[in-house]
């Protein structure tokens, strides 16, 4: 892994963008890393295109500027690839994560040239099956450090399994769901 | 020992008001700041603190119920934000002038309008005059690191004034970075119990706070206010003295990052700062000699300090993140290139105004800044006052 790793996230107000972004910085800061997670903020409702932001490095984070030219882009949602200009600044020797049903062959036609890797997830068949209801970001998040890198898939899980036994003390099954999430999106992104 | 974990510039500011414990917090809840009472209240509920928190119906009425708190003899508490703290104004001015000790949790958000939530400087630096000592942070480290200090500045028996500890709206208020925290114990040694000398509920003494003087006792009343403000200098060098013996950090009116041999500085205050030490590596290793002077305390305010940092600079960029619509710049430009004039200092100085309603700011941008101080200094380029950094044309 780089020095320093940049990673922008898009999503929709109310999806969890933001959370997912948190959560890796969180997860990023367990494995020993210096971390800096944050949203980008503006008139926020729900549904709207939001976006979101991690920086992961071995050494203090100092600088405080957005970022325009991300290692990795994850999309939460597929509609935003007609909207968002989600390629944007994204580095040719890195790559994006879009959650779809749809088939890879049909995401990359929206995706401007692009041409670092492209990644595929459904988020909501992952969550669903797993936890019974749609929430994109556990199963992102999963997706994301497996295409990045950014730590060992291992330690990824384990550190995950001891903030949700921290967070979810009083419910079990919520854990369990969501290391199942985790768990299948690993083998699930494509 | 120190704790090493993650958290945002709220959490910090909400963690160090945790470990003071402080009597009282009225609070009315205002984007950015609106988590700092929000995570207060929390610890409230939860018996974390035994802080009595006040919800009241604005922040007029929160910095009135404060100004009462303290003036009763209660170590007191609030946060704002932007319109908030332009809704306190009249307030504000009282709470100083009566001597208060209160803190303020400020998170700077630009005045409307346009109406808009991000980071600006423009609320803060109107209430500038107000007589509050203001000390700003970089990073939600030292965000924490400033309110722990905060209140033996405020409470020191030569000062007694309001103290305001600033930070970014957002870009620090909502990051979650790496912190480094004090265990409680240690924390509420170093801030003490407070033990005012005078107050309201003080049945051995009657007292008046806040009554009519008359033009023969008033402007002495003004003056002994200003000689608090200048006497606190002394004592926030004491404090930062004691806290970094306590935390290994060292505070003072300003750092300097690679200033002393500098030929060319910006000087800023807030978040930004982290993204000009960036800007000032990169230029180093092509032999460009760029420095920083980061701005900490602007009230009282340094000057005298400031300029006596930059007097071997040939050019220097002062950034203000607050328009003061005077046509001349902002208020760090004004009051510093005043401080350089006292002082003779003679580096060639350019107002730059930045960052306004949360406009980001890159590493690329503080790089340009540079480029322009060195075409300052030897091809004699001259720059309209003042520009704006990151404009749209």
């Amino acid at each position: 892994m780089a020095a320093l790793t940049e990673i922008r996230w898009h999503g929709r107000g109310g999806q969890g963008a933001k959370t997912a972004a948190l959560l890796l910085a969180d997860v990023a800061f367990n494995t020993g890393k210096h971390v800096q997670g944050f949203p980008e903020y503006g008139p926020e409702r729900m549904g709207a295109p939001i976006t979101a932001y991690d920086r992961i490095s071995d050494s203090e984070i100092r600088v405080h500027s957005n970022i325009y030219e991300p290692d990795y882009v994850a999309v939460v949602d597929d509609t935003l690839l007609h909207s968002v200009d989600v390629t944007k600044g994204l580095k040719e020797t890195g790559a994006i994560l879009v959650n779809t049903e749809k088939s890879k062959e049909e995401i990359i036609p929206l995706l401007k040239g692009y041409q670092g890797k492209v990644y595929t997830i459904d988020a909501r068949k992952v969550s669903e099956e797993a936890m019974g209801k749609y929430f994109p970001n556990t199963p992102m998040l999963a997706a994301m450090v497996k295409i990045s890198g950014v730590m060992d898939t291992e330690v990824f899980l384990k550190e995950m399994e001891a903030s949700f036994a921290h967070k979810f003390a009083k419910k079990p099954e919520v854990l369990e769901g969501n290391m199942k999430a985790l768990r299948l999106a690993l083998t699930e992104v494509r | 020992m120190a704790i090493r974990t993650r958290m945002s510039g709220n959490e910090a500011l909400a963690e160090a008001i945790r470990q003071i414990n402080p009597d009282v917090m009225p609070a009315f809840p205002i984007t950015p700041s609106t988590e700092i009472p929000q995570f207060v209240s929390t610890m409230v509920a939860n018996g974390e603190v035994d802080t009595e928190f006040i919800p009241v119906e604005s922040e007029h009425s929160s910095m009135s119920a404060a100004i009462g708190a303290s003036a009763a003899g209660a170590r007191t508490l609030t946060a704002t934000s932007s319109a908030g703290l332009a809704y306190m104004w009249e307030v504000v001015y009282v709470a100083a002038s009566s001597r208060l000790p209160i803190v303020m949790a400020v998170v700077n958000r630009g005045l409307t309008g346009p109406l808009n939530i991000n980071a600006e400087h423009s609320d803060s630096m109107g209430a500038r005059d107000s007589g509050w000592i203001q000390i700003y942070a970089e990073n939600n480290q030292e965000a924490y690191d400033n309110m722990l200090q905060a209140y033996r500045i405020a409470e020191h028996e030569q000062v007694h004034l309001p103290v305001m500890i600033c930070q970014d709206g957002f870009i620090t208020s909502h990051a979650v970075e790496n912190i480094s925290l004090l265990e409680d114990e240690p924390v509420k040694k170093f801030v003490g119990e407070y033990e005012p000398q005078h107050y309201l509920l003080k049945e051995e003494e009657a007292m008046a706070v806040g009554p009519y003087a008359v033009s023969n006792y008033c402007m002495e009343a003004k003056k002994a206010q200003a000689e608090a403000m200048i006497r606190s200098k002394q004592v926030i060098l004491d404090v930062a003295k004691d806290y970094e013996q306590l935390s290994g950090r060292s505070y003072g009116f300003y750092e300097g990052y690679r200033l002393e041999d500098a030929d060319y500085a910006v000087v800023a205050i807030g978040s930004v700062c982290g993204t000009t030490k960036d800007a000032i590596d990169r230029l180093r290793e092509k032999g460009v000699k760029a420095g920083l002077l980061k701005v900490r305390v602007f009230r009282p305010f340094p000057g005298e300090e400031f300029a006596e940092a930059l007097r071997g600079c040939k050019a220097v960029a002062i950034m203000d993140r607050a328009e003061s619509y005077s046509g001349q710049g902002g208020p760090l430009g004004a009051e510093l290139m005043a401080a350089m004039y006292r002082a003779k200092v003679q580096a060639e100085a350019v107002n730059i105004m930045y960052g306004l309603s949360g406009r980001d700011v890159r590493v690329e941008d503080i790089e340009k800044v540079y480029a322009d101080l060195q075409d300052m200094a030897e091809n004699g380029k001259t720059f309209a006052q003042y520009p704006y950094l990151g404009l749209r044309e």
